[in-house]
């Protein structure tokens, strides 16, 4: 359970973010607000790596535990951008590696990069370069990436929105199926009205004023 | 010697990476934070410590305390020296940025300024004494133009008696330097135009009705000059200090200040030091005051073009004949320099060449065979140095990049005229017993490649993605792992640029090389400028073609390799 306890970001003296939510497991919180409203630095907060320039109060409480002391590394949230970041140096089972936890042996973890290949159908993918694959493709690694590191919680920043509509749908839906197979909390922003009725949750706006569509 | 940058590495379609991006909520341990500003302060030790040796030495002259200033403002030829010193390095960054500003002008976008910029890039890696050397190969009375000329435009059978080389005005050595300083500008000006949105500025003015040279004084030249004045005044500062150019290119009798100084300082006598020394501090006062007169004439300049782009002038009718000049001025300093080089390697190679004849009658390896020992020497110590150097920046640079403070503090050894603490610093390493050791010339040169390094490094290391060390972390990965296996493969390409143009800039060091090795650590470099006084041209060429091998297989290396390296990887192509 994810817990958003009085949490305000102001940048410049402007109050840009004020909410307090509690997301359960498998449910989706969607935030909608226009480009520039402090969507995307709400995630970056709630992952600890929001830029300086902005003020914080608040906290955050992740299956009971205080993340605010705590560093990007061991928060134990997943982020999926707008673009999937794949790490372009590295093959696709590279960028899998990658997020798999320490003390796995090689065997194993080649395993869970085949299994998890497989699941998205995208078997037989594992050395391929990111830069080779389809947008869908590469957004399905990136969930995949994001899963593997065993994440507490999920969080979403506009990640549909360079899909093709009929990608986006099919994407949007993977997604929604594994967090919630997963029982994970997770909080979606977006502009798109689409998106929010599709994740079938709460819709609040950056200040936490419930929207309805 | 001036190198650019590389165009910024924009690595992910939102790169955009701010010095203030450091998170709120993450703790930067003292040690991260309080390291670069540790390094500044070592770099900034030897040159202040160097600043005070020199004041010293200037005041040690046997004969008394200010003995060493009363023998200087006694020689007679200093009034002449200075104006050598002073109007050539005037004349020469004024041409430097005129050009570069024209050539953006008016040449930006079209075939003809790929081309160029094709052309250009290339000589940011030969050292100065290398071009200086290819450019007195051409213009000396004996050189390549005359002897294409001759006799059948000339009459001369014989080099004529003109002193087209080490003329008196300082022509020929303005020529060299506009020749280097030119490529170090434009494309330090390219670095910078990615943050100025130029190409829609510039349609923006034409669709008003503006001409190109209009337009860009309206809406560009403005917030690129800004970021290019302190580039400017490293020019400056250099054109009026250099010394090998201004021994191989300069007059002689008197020398340019900074040349005069250097043979004081080298002589083994006890009182030509102090006033070596003595003239370094007043060698530094003149330039201090000339930065100050180019900022008067900036503001100046600034004001006036204001004022023209009030009027709301069109000036279309400037474009043709201001396109036709700079074009035509760089189009013979390029040529000038490239047939210049080419004729390094020719000189080495040349058999029996007399005058009037376009090429050699015969070739011949003789002098490569008979100096071959020291060829390889010079050689080794060179490279060895280079990589040393190379190796130690780019790693200082990784650190110093972290603190956005730090990048206006690294220019200062590059404005503050290098005669002004090397003579101190020298001193220094006698008293401590490491002179004319290779630890000295590598410590020395440091100094002056750093500053390099960070400006190579520091915009394609700022323009990564913020978002790959987010999302890395977000993954659970430690600073350390983030650092080791996503930021240093991903700035592949630039970290080997940088180690590239380290190299190069080391390999280039002519007076902290022969001050901190006391003229016993023989470089290429050291070399090809003792040499280029005596008349073995085939020698000089030899030394001058080796000076600009190396840098050119350093930068061959840098290119190659990422594209070996990632070759699998389509994404990582052009980084």
């Amino acid at each position: 359970m994810l817990q958003i306890e009085k949490l305000t970001l102001s940048l410049n003296g402007a109050v840009m973010i004020r909410l307090t939510a509690t997301i359960a497991p498998g449910e989706v919180l969607s935030v909608m607000g226009p480009s520039g409203s402090g969507k995307s630095s709400l995630l970056l907060a709630l992952i600890g790596a929001l830029p300086a320039a902005f003020a914080q109060s608040g906290r955050t409480l992740l299956n009971g535990a205080d993340l605010t002391p705590l560093p990007t590394a061991q928060r134990q949230i997943g982020i999926l951008f707008q673009d999937d970041v794949l790490f372009p140096h590295l093959s696709v089972a590279g960028n899998l590696s990658f997020a798999l936890p320490r003390g796995m042996d090689r065997a194993a973890r080649m395993a869970e990069i085949e299994n998890g290949l497989s699941a998205i159908g995208l078997a037989g993918f594992a050395l391929r370069d990111p830069a080779t694959l389809s947008g869908g493709q590469r957004a399905r690694v990136a969930l995949l990436r994001a899963l593997l590191a065993r994440p507490k919680a999920l969080l979403l920043d506009e990640a549909f929105s360079r899909l093709d509509a009929a990608l986006r749908a099919q994407i949007r839906q993977l997604v929604f199926d594994q967090a919630r197979a997963r029982g994970l909390p997770l909080i979606m922003v977006t502009h798109d009205a689409d998106d929010a009725l599709a994740a079938g949750g709460r819709i609040l706006g950056p200040m936490g004023d419930i929207i309805t569509l | 010697m001036r190198l650019g940058l590389p165009a910024s590495a924009r690595i992910g379609p939102n790169a955009t990476a701010l010095p203030s991006d450091r998170p709120a909520g993450r703790r930067v341990t003292l040690s991260r934070r309080a390291l670069p500003h540790l390094l500044v302060c070592l770099m900034a030790l030897p040159i202040a410590a160097g600043l005070w040796g020199t004041i010293s030495l200037a005041l040690s002259h046997p004969s008394g305390r200010t003995a060493a200033f009363a023998d200087l403002m006694a020689w007679r030829g200093l009034p002449r020296s200075i104006a050598l010193s002073v109007i050539p390095g005037f004349v020469a960054t004024a041409a430097s940025v005129w050009l570069t500003l024209a050539l953006l002008a008016l040449y930006s976008g079209s075939p003809a300024f790929a081309l160029m910029r094709r052309m250009l890039s290339p000589l940011l890696a030969v050292p100065h004494a290398a071009a200086a050397l290819g450019l007195a190969f051409m213009i000396a009375p004996s050189g390549w133009i005359a002897r294409a000329l001759s006799p059948w435009a000339t009459g001369w059978t014989a080099p004529p008696d003109v002193m087209t080389l080490n003329d008196p005005w300082g022509i020929a050595l303005i020529l060299g330097l506009i020749a280097k300083e030119l490529p170090f500008l434009l494309l330090m000006s390219l670095a910078f135009w990615p943050q100025l949105d130029a190409p829609r500025r510039l349609t923006l003015m034409a669709s008003l009705g503006h001409g190109r040279a209009m337009a860009f004084v309206a809406a560009i030249l403005p917030p690129l000059y800004a970021r290019l004045r302190l580039p400017v005044f490293a020019v400056l500062a250099y054109a009026m200090t250099s010394v090998e150019m201004g021994r191989i290119l300069g007059p002689s009798l008197p020398p340019t200040l900074s040349v005069q100084i250097t043979i004081w300082l080298m002589d083994p006598s006890l009182t030509a030091r102090p006033i070596g020394a003595a003239g370094a501090l007043l060698h530094l006062a003149l330039v201090l005051g000339a930065l100050g007169i180019w900022l008067g004439l900036e503001r100046l300049g600034g004001q006036f073009l204001r004022g023209v782009a009030a009027t709301g002038r069109r000036g279309t009718a400037l474009d043709a004949p201001l396109g036709a000049l700079c074009l035509g001025l760089t189009g013979l300093i390029l040529g000038l320099t490239f047939a210049g080089l080419a004729s390094l390697l020719l000189w080495s190679v040349a058999g029996l060449w007399p005058f009037t004849a376009a090429l050699p009658e015969t070739y011949s390896v003789a002098v490569w065979s008979q100096a071959g020992r020291d060829l390889v020497q010079s050689t080794g110590v060179t490279a060895a140095l280079g990589l040393i150097v190379a190796l130690a920046a780019t790693a200082l640079a990784l650190v110093l990049i972290q603190s956005p403070h730090t990048l206006a503090l690294i220019y200062v050894p590059l404005i503050l005229p290098q005669l002004a603490f090397l003579p101190g610093l020298s001193a220094g390493f006698l008293a401590i017993g490491l002179s004319d050791t290779l630890a000295a010339v590598a410590l020395m040169q440091l100094i002056f490649v750093l500053p390099y390094a960070v400006l190579s490094l520091a915009p394609p290391y700022r323009a990564l993605d913020p978002r790959f060390a987010q999302t890395a972390a977000a993954l659970g990965a430690s600073p350390a792992r983030i650092f080791w296996t996503l930021r240093l493969p991903l700035l592949t390409a630039p970290l080997l640029t940088t180690l590239a143009v380290s190299f190069a800039v080391s390999i280039a060091q002519y007076l902290p090389t022969l001050l901190a090795g006391g003229g016993r650590i023989e470089t290429l470099t050291t070399e090809a400028v003792a040499l280029a006084s005596g008349g073995n041209r085939r020698l000089v060429g030899a030394y001058g073609f080796l000076q600009l091998l190396l840098p050119a297989l350093a930068f061959a290396a840098a290119i190659a390799l990422p594209r070996l390296m990632f070759r699998h990887r389509a994404a990582m192509k052009g980084l």
